[in-house]
Parts: C-alpha cells; structure tokens; sequence
C-alpha cells in the first residue's frame, strides 16, 4: 500500500511568548516543528504501514528548511520524503496551495491513502485536505477519529461529528484528514532518527510539477490579505478579594445578568 | 556544562530527556503510589532504541558505550528514579554476557534486550551475602550437559519482569569465591521461582523480587566464560555499571533541585518569592554545583570505561559514592526549601528523597565503595 | 510569477512593515525597509501596514474576469436529522446584512430529504429565497452529493457571497466547492463587511496564531466564500410570517452519487460534550491538581446549567476527556460566561476562549497570564473557591 501523508512545519507555538508591549507575537528564536495535527496523521500512516504492508511518503510544501521536518517525519517511521518548494509558490493561499501538493502527488507514481492532519496549527482553516482529494478528484473523509478496517480495496472509518461520530466506508484511493483522537504518536526512535540524518529528501520545483503557472502561488490564489490589525488587546479586570465566602457573594452579584 | 558529547550522543540524551518529561513525569506518582512495574514506559523506552544504546551494531545496537547508557539513565531518573531502574537493572543484567558471554550468547541474547523486547537481571546478592558477596549459598551442579541450580537470590531487581538473569552461583563450594560461576538463565527454566514483590522505601515503581531455584536445569552452552570465572564476572560488571548508578543518582538530584527551584520562584514568603532570600539562594547554588561535580566525575569514569581502561575499579567506586551521597543531600535540601509542602506527597520533593536512599546503598553499599577506594589507593603507594 | 518590491524613494524608514511581518522577513537597512526574498511569503501584510504606499505586490494579472453575472448572498443551511442547525440562524442574521449593503437578495441554501416544511420556514429568518434541493441521497451530509449539489447551483445561479458555518460539515463541504468553482474561501471569519464600491467581501479573521487580525478580500473570483464558527454572529431574529420563494431543483441522478457510504450515525451523549454549544463554561487546569477535584467543576457547572472545559494539560494527564478541551488543540469557544479554575493561561489556551463575554479567573498565582484577559480576577485555591462558588449561586438561583 502506498501511504502518503501532507505535512506542514509551522512555528512551535509552545514557545510562542507575546509583547507586552506591541501585543504581537515574539517569533525570534521560536522553532519550526511539524504541525501537531500532522503528527497524528504521520502516526496512522505508519500504523497503516504496520497493518498492511507498503510505503510511506511524506510530503510538504514550504521554503527548503522545511526539509527538517521531513526528517523527523523519516524519524517517525517515514520511508522517504518529498520538499516541493520554489520562490514560484510563495503567497499560496488554501487555493494555490492544495493545487500544489496534488501536482506533486499525481507526479508520485501511485497511492492509496492520502492522511492530513485536520488542520494545521498557525492557519487554522482546515481547507488544504479537502482541497487536494478535490484537484484530485479522490474521496475524502474529514475529521477521521479511526480506521476500523483497511484493505487494498477500501476502508471503514469513524468520521468525528459535533454530536458523536459517522461511521463510513470508502473506496481506495482517499484521503482523510484526521483528528487527536485517532491515535497516540510514538516518540521517535534513535534508529528512524540516524536513518533520517542520512536520508536523501527528494525535491521538487514549479518546473518539477508540470503545473500551470498561472495557479500556483500568488498569482493561483483568489484570496489577498488587505489589512493587518492588531485588535484591542483585551483588558484585565477588577481583583476581587476576600474569604471564599465573601469572594462567592461578590462573584455572584457581579455575574447576576450572566447566569439568570 | 558542556561535556563535548558526540553528536549521537546529544541526539540519546535528548530524546530520552524527552520521553521522561512527556511520558515519565506525568505518571511518576501514579506508579510510585501503585507499585506496578511501567510496562507502558518500558514499551516506549524499546520502541525509541534506547535499550540499545550501549549495545554493538552486530547485535543490534547503536554501538555506544557506557556514557551513552548513563545519558538515558540520568534523564530517566530525573523523572522517576524506580522507572529508570526497570531501564538500568537491564544494563546490569546484561553486563556479564556483553564482557564476558561468548559469540554465540551475544548473538543469542543481546539482540532481544537491544531491542527492548526481553529485559535483564542480575543476581548475586542473598539473605546472607549482602557486603560480603563471598558468602553466597547458591549451587550449580554439573550434570551430564547442565548444570542444575539450587538456593535463593535476595531483592534482585526486575525479577519477574525481566526474561534473562545472569546468576551467580557456586560450581566448586570448597573454592569459595574461586569456585563461583556465573550463568544465563531464561525465565520460563522449570526450578525457577520467583517471590513476592517487596514493599520499599522508594524506587517502588521498580520490582524486587526472590529467585528461588530448586534443582533448576540450566544447559551447560549458558555458562559464562569459564567454571570459577564467576566473581571476575561479577565484580568487572559492578565495576562496569556503577557509573550507572552514578548517573542514576545525578539524575535523582537533578529532579529535586528543578522540583525546588520551580517551587522557590512561585513560592511567596514575606511579600517576595522565597528565591529571593539568601538562604534559599545558598542551598540553591550549593545543590546545584554539587550535582555538577558528580556528573562530571561520572561522565568522566564513563568515558574512561568506554576507552577500555583495565582497571576502573576505584573511581567508579568514587563515582557511586559520590555522586548518591550527594542525590541523598540535595534531595533532603529540597524537601527542606519546599518546607511542609515538600514533605506532602503531592509534590515529587519526598519521593526523591526516598529514591535517592538506595542509591547509596546497593550495587555495594557507600561504606564498600570507600573500602574500594582506600584499598586502590593503598595499592597504588605500593606499587610506587 | 507574483513579486515584492518596496519603492526605495517612498519608504521613510518608519518600521510599520518589520513589525508587520509575522515572518521576521523585513529589515532596516540605511533607514530603508529590505525585504528578504528568502523569507518573504508574499502575504501582504506589510503592504497593508504601510501608510505610504511604499511596497507594492505585483501579481500577473490573469485574464479579466466578468464578474457582473455573480448576485446575492447565499447561507448554506446545515441541516442535521431534518432539523436546521442554529448556525444557520447565525449566518442568516449577518447574511441579510450583508445583502441589504449590496442591495441583493438573501438567499438560503437547503439540501436534504423531505425538507419542504422546514424550507418554508427559512423566510422568517430573513431569507427572501431559498434553493431547496430535495432528494433521498442528501437526508444525511455525505461529500459528493452534496458537493455535486452545491456546484451545479453556484454555476445556475451565480451567487456572489457564500457563507458557511465552520463546522465539521461546512468546512469539509464548502473547502471542496471552492476548488470546483475556483473561488476565494476564508475560513473563521469573526468579521464580514462589505466594500460597496467594489462589490467586495472584507473577511476579518485572526492570522498568524490569533494575535494579529488579517482581512481578507477575493478580488477576481467570484462567489467569495466565508466560512463563520459557532456563536461568532448573532442569530436572526424570527419575523412570523415572514415568506420566502422557494425554488425547488432537480437535478439528474448521477449529481447524487457517492463514493463513500455512510453506514452509521453515532450520537454519544456526555462523551462528546458540545463544549461550543454552551453559554456558561467551568474550565479546569492542571491547578485542579487532581482528576477528583473535576467533580468540582461538574457541580459549579451544574448549578449554572453549563458545561465543564479543560486546558490541554487537564486533558493531558487524563483528568477529563478530551472533548473538553478548550484551546488551539482542543475547541474554541466564546460563550456568556468562561469560570478558568487553575488554568494559568497559556496562549494556546487563551486563543480559544479570550472572546467569550465575561471570563472569571481563579488562580494561586498572582502573576499567571489568564489575569491579564479576566474580567473578574480571584487570586486564591481553587478547591476552596469553587465550593464556595457552587454554594453560593445554589442560594442566589434558588437550586
């Protein structure tokens, strides 16, 4: 089985501090990791590896450092990585960008499974993996919480929804993007990681894709950023102060029009 | 400080560093509290190649040396010093085959603990050969192509657990020592028991156990080495892993002093964080230089190990005692600046310090280690 | 192929873009904005930061679009069982806003079996339209048919504004028509306007991990799609009597085929707590310091009538399910009322629930982050003060 899996490195938001004074965020001397939605998809993909035998590919778009993070994906239990990045690409938004990553994968010989994670954690938009089975023209299973069953042929999977789950069934190729719950990620291993250090990353250019120029990057994507905003930061409040009981009867009277 | 390590090595250090904040930390008390055995974390610890990390590439290893195998204890201890038992008691068991086991039983049994599949054991001590390993009761009889094994092992760690025990046991009682030899025996071997599980002080989260062997047939292949051979064994391997214990210590008050210094910060005493008062920052400035000086001198005997030195005899001895009488130290200091909330079992403050206790007195005692010490020392004016 | 370029003789030095850039790609060099290509990522942020024109971004224009054909505002209805989602009341509101500065008609999308009745019922929320696409195969959400569906009506009937709610349908569904229809989507928006002039939709969302507002415009694709979370606009009121023409297609039976099939819908009452849903949320931390004092929480929440939440380390250590978690990993919410018991406020928490209404904070530390977007700050235990909180509004409540 031909597993690929889309990730993306994104700024690890665990160090992220804010200024007190500018009220942005602090980004020197944050660390790019792999997005850790990504993670749970780079942990089924191997478990499906596991499962049923075959290959696993991951890919990500972005500038050539983001080559790191397809060594830790190796590292992860990956089998070999694929960096499409080019100048070409930059300003992609969700459009340009799905559009991309199908170029490279179509240019991948063949595949069964494609695993994203459900959204990626500095752009929050959850539209990448729904894009690509759609330049694709492949199924899609969004927000997948397990794989029950998967074969050659097809698979049965649960699909989390607001209320519970939908259980569903899909033929192969597909591809799902899938949600904490799936699984739990393995810690790296030291093998995976001198394997990575010495892994060849194949990389790909616009040239390298055979796509049409005028969909990629900026000039591909509908969507512009016109206006960049700080928004009022949100002020802190009145320090209520006293035994608990007291702190209680204060509480409760200032809360009075929120809790009727 | 810098200790120049390879790249490698860096690379052990902090994916063990890793999987002991993210998977030990959390669950430290629960098995501290439960007394199981962290089978989960031991999963991981095999899953990541850590079991490896001292072990030859030949036999599927990362072809590392003994400071890599201290790296991963320390880290691991400095999360949960009973877990990394689970983790060091295997380096411990494996020891005699890796120095002295012939082709064949490397080939037959390192594969199995580098990979994290089967852990390992030693077992010298007995009711009555603590300090004075010499006086060990256990017998192995030569019969046709056996041995056959009778007597009891006493708190042998990972017993039970683990899958392969290296034995020491006498083949010629009237040799005394001269007449000890030591063995491989698989868990599983009919004649072999093991005892109840024994409730300690610390390092609960590690198992201790009897070996019990009555009329236990062993095959003749898993003698170590040669008939008598069994206290050179025995003694070159604790020679071996007390850097080990070493590291375990170091990692115990390396955990106690972050668990100190996180609480002096937050702590508000008097208007200001008790991290302000000089008395605080003297405790914390002694504990953590201490703590640096028996990693140095720890790493330091490692990488004198991995040069293949002849005799290491006095400073690993210098280095176990050392370095667990400082972890007895800095935990007690610990417990000390968090005050009656060190003392609480709800923070890990107390729990180090009764891990830190048997650091100081086994894989020989604090007071036979300086008689290690003395001895070379004295030997060594001789020989001038 | 798109570039940046900053025009050297209009730049005056003043800093505005390499505080704008999110990816540290600008400098200063002889008091002259440089910008470095190699971490440069054509967003534009900087060219919306300067207030002298000084950076252009230049895109190679494609072939002019006529968009005059493209009217109206659409609101896809989420329907779930046959019932409409409150999302959909949601987009509605806002959705008639937004037509009245266009001056179009509001149009509402449904797709569902035997959903007539409830098609009708659409006008009173003010819609003055709604497409009702009827059929056995879209009783329950499956993406092809309803993709199929939902292309052929935008190709018929030209919309120009598109919204959707961004819930696990919406966002699975409208991510797929937008690359169909090659149009412009913004996921989460918190913001829409309406530039009248150019007819264009201004989509204010946060960037970057949720500290700088970014608005977003399509400019040459029409429909512009939007996507909104939960409880972000306010619903529209009900106007009794209030009629819309329906207008009902067929469409051949090949628009309705599958790939995937649905075998099952699992509803797991109290596992999957709908967090987002609620108006009043009693959030926990790692602070609780145990997973017995959530019950705690439970019973605050209880009385309140509203749900228990979580930080991520709550969750973490197996304290509460991780459908409770409030925060970039878990959801986001903004409802009346957010009660964070010993949650110290980490970023990624606070991106999730910072613009919920009135946020009461109780922390032992004085200096933990979460006070600084409190409304109401205790400094205290937890363990003390939520009892005394449970008590206290059991009396007020009379519960």
């Amino acid at each position: 089985m031909n597993i690929i899996v889309c990730i993306k490195q994104v700024p690890n938001t665990t160090d992220v501090r804010i200024d007190p004074v500018t009220n942005t965020l602090i980004r020197d001397g944050v660390e790019s990791v792999i997005n850790p939605f990504d993670a749970y998809a780079i942990e089924e993909a191997v478990r499906i590896k596991e499962r049923c035998g075959g290959k696993v590919t991951a890919i990500t778009m972005g500038p050539p450092q983001a080559e790191n993070a397809l060594k830790e994906a190796i590292g992860l239990g990956c089998d070999e990585g694929v960096l499409v990045s080019d100048r070409k690409f930059a300003g992609s938004d969700t459009w340009a960008t799905s559009y991309t990553l199908a170029c490279a994968i179509e240019k991948l010989e063949t595949y069964d499974v494609i695993l994203c994670g459900k959204q990626a954690s500095d752009g929050d938009t959850a539209q990448v993996g729904p894009g690509i089975s759609t330049h694709l023209d492949i199924p899609q299973v969004t927000y997948v919480k397990k794989i029950s069953e998967i074969n050659e042929k097809s698979a049965k999977v649960e699909r989390m929804t607001e209320e519970g789950y939908d259980v569903v069934e899909t033929p192969l190729p597909c591809l799902f993007t899938v949600v904490k719950e799936i699984n739990t990620p393995r810690m790296p291993s030291l093998k995976g990681m001198m394997r990575a250090k010495s892994a060849k990353i194949i990389k790909w250019t616009a040239a390298d894709l055979e796509a049409d120029p005028a969909a990629l990057g900026l000039d591909g994507s509908p969507t512009r950023v016109v206006k960049i905003f700080t928004p009022e930061p949100r002020k802190g409040g009145e320090m209520i102060s006293g035994s608990p009981a007291e702190v209680a009867k204060e509480l409760a009277e200032l809360l009075k029009g929120e809790v009727v | 400080m810098d200790y120049l390590l390879s790249e490698s090595q860096v690379m052990i250090r902090d994916l063990a560093r890793k999987i002991a904040q993210e998977k030990i930390k959390p669950v430290a008390a629960h098995y501290d509290e439960s007394e199981e055995f962290a089978w989960p974390v031991m999963k991981i610890l095999a899953e990541s190649d850590l079991f490896g990390v001292y072990l030859p590439e030949q036999y599927g290893g990362l072809g590392g040396g003994i400071l890599d195998m201290c790296l991963v204890t320390e880290e691991l201890s400095r999360a949960c010093g009973g877990i990394a038992l689970g983790y060091a008691g295997t380096g411990l068991g494996t020891l005699p085959i890796l120095l002295h086991g012939s082709e064949e039983q490397k080939k037959k049994y390192l594969p199995a603990i580098a990979s994290g599949k089967r852990l390992a054991a030693f077992c010298i001590t007995e009711a009555e050969a603590g300090s004075d390993a010499g006086s060990i009761k256990t017998t192995a009889r030569k019969e046709g192509n056996k041995y056959i094994l009778n007597g009891t092992k006493q708190w042998i760690t990972n017993a039970g657990e683990a899958e392969i025990y290296t034995v020491i046991a006498l083949t010629d009682k009237a040799k005394g020592v001269r007449g000890a030899s030591a063995f491989i025996v698989e868990k599983g071997t009919k004649g072999m028991e093991f005892g109840k599980k024994e409730k300690k002080m610390g390092i609960r989260a590690s198992a201790t156990r009897e070996v019990i062997f009555t009329d236990c047939e062993v095959p003749a292949e898993n003698l170590i080495s040669r008939e008598g051979m069994g206290f050179i064994v025995a003694m070159k391997t604790l020679d071996t892993s007390r850097p080990g214990v070493a590291a375990q210590a170091v990692g115990i008050a390396q955990g106690a002093l972050d668990c100190a210094l996180d609480y002096s910060r937050t702590r508000v005493q008097f208007g200001q964080p008790i991290s302000s008062f000089q008395a605080i920052q003297h405790m914390l400035a002694d504990m953590g230089t201490q703590i640096e000086a028996a990693r140095a001198l720890a790493y330091s005997v490692a990488r004198m190990v991995d040069s293949g030195a002849k005799s290491v005899s006095k400073e690993s001895a210098m280095a176990k005692l050392f370095a667990s009488d400082v972890a007895m130290k800095v935990a007690v200091d610990a417990v000390q600046i968090m005050g009656g909330y060190g003392y609480m079992r709800d923070y890990p403050a107390e729990k180090f310090m009764r891990d830190a206790k048997i650091t100081q007195i086994y894989e020989g005692t604090n007071q036979i280690q300086r008689n290690v010490v003395a001895a070379n020392m004295i030997k060594e004016t001789l020989k001038k | 192929m798109a570039s940046i370029k900053v025009h050297l003789e209009k730049c005056t030095g003043c800093t505005l873009c390499v505080k704008a850039c999110a990816f540290g790609a600008i400098h200063m060099a002889d008091r002259k904005a440089v910008i470095d290509m190699a971490k440069c990522t054509l967003c534009g942020a900087c060219v919306a930061a300067c207030r002298f024109s000084a950076i252009e971004l230049e895109k190679a224009a494609g072939p002019k679009k006529d968009l005059s054909a493209y009217k109206d505002v659409w609101v896809f209805c989420e329907q779930k069982k046959g019932v409409i989602q409150s999302i959909s009341a949601e987009l509605l509101g806002e959705g008639r806003r937004l037509a009245d500065k266009l001056g179009v008609k509001l149009c509402a999308v449904l797709l569902g079996s035997g959903m007539e009745e409830a098609a009708e019922k659409l006008g009173e929320r003010g819609a003055d339209k709604v497409y009702l696409v009827d059929h056995p195969a879209l009783k329950s959400y499956q993406d092809d048919p309803y993709t199929g569906v939902m292309v052929k009506l935008v190709e018929e009937f030209k919309p120009e504004v598109i919204l959707c709610g961004a819930s696990t349908i919406g966002r699975s569904l409208i991510s797929r028509v937008a690359i169909k229809t090659n149009a412009g989507l913004t996921a989460d928006c918190t913001g829409l306007d309406i530039d009248v002039k150019e007819r264009l939709l201004l989509q204010t969302r946060p960037a970057f991990g949720g500290n700088i507002m970014a608005t977003i415009i399509a400019p040459n694709h029409r429909p512009q799609m939007a996507t909104v979370r939960h409880k972000v606009m306010k619903e529209a009121p009900v106007q009794p009597g209030r009629a819309a023409e329906i207008v009902s297609k067929v469409y051949p039976e090949e628009t309705f085929a599958s790939r995937t099939r649905l075998l099952d819908i699992v509803e797991e009452l109290g596992a999957t707590v709908n967090i987002s849903e609620a108006d009043i949320i009693v959030a926990g931390g790692r602070g609780m310091g145990g997973k017995e004092n959530f019950a705690q929480l439970e019973e605050l929440a209880k009385v309140l009538g509203g749900a228990v939440g979580a930080s991520r380390s709550a969750v973490d250590a197996d304290w509460i399910g991780y459908s409770h978690q409030v925060g970039q990993t878990g959801k986001t919410v903004c409802p009346k009322l957010y009660i964070a018991c010993g949650i110290s406020g980490q970023i990624q928490h606070l991106i999730g629930m910072q613009s919920s209404k009135t946020i009461v904070a109780i922390n032992k530390d004085p200096d933990a982050p979460i006070f600084k977007v409190a409304t109401y700050g205790i400094v205290g235990d937890v363990n003390e003060l939520v009892p005394a909180l449970t008590k206290e509004f059991k009396r007020v409540l009379n519960k």
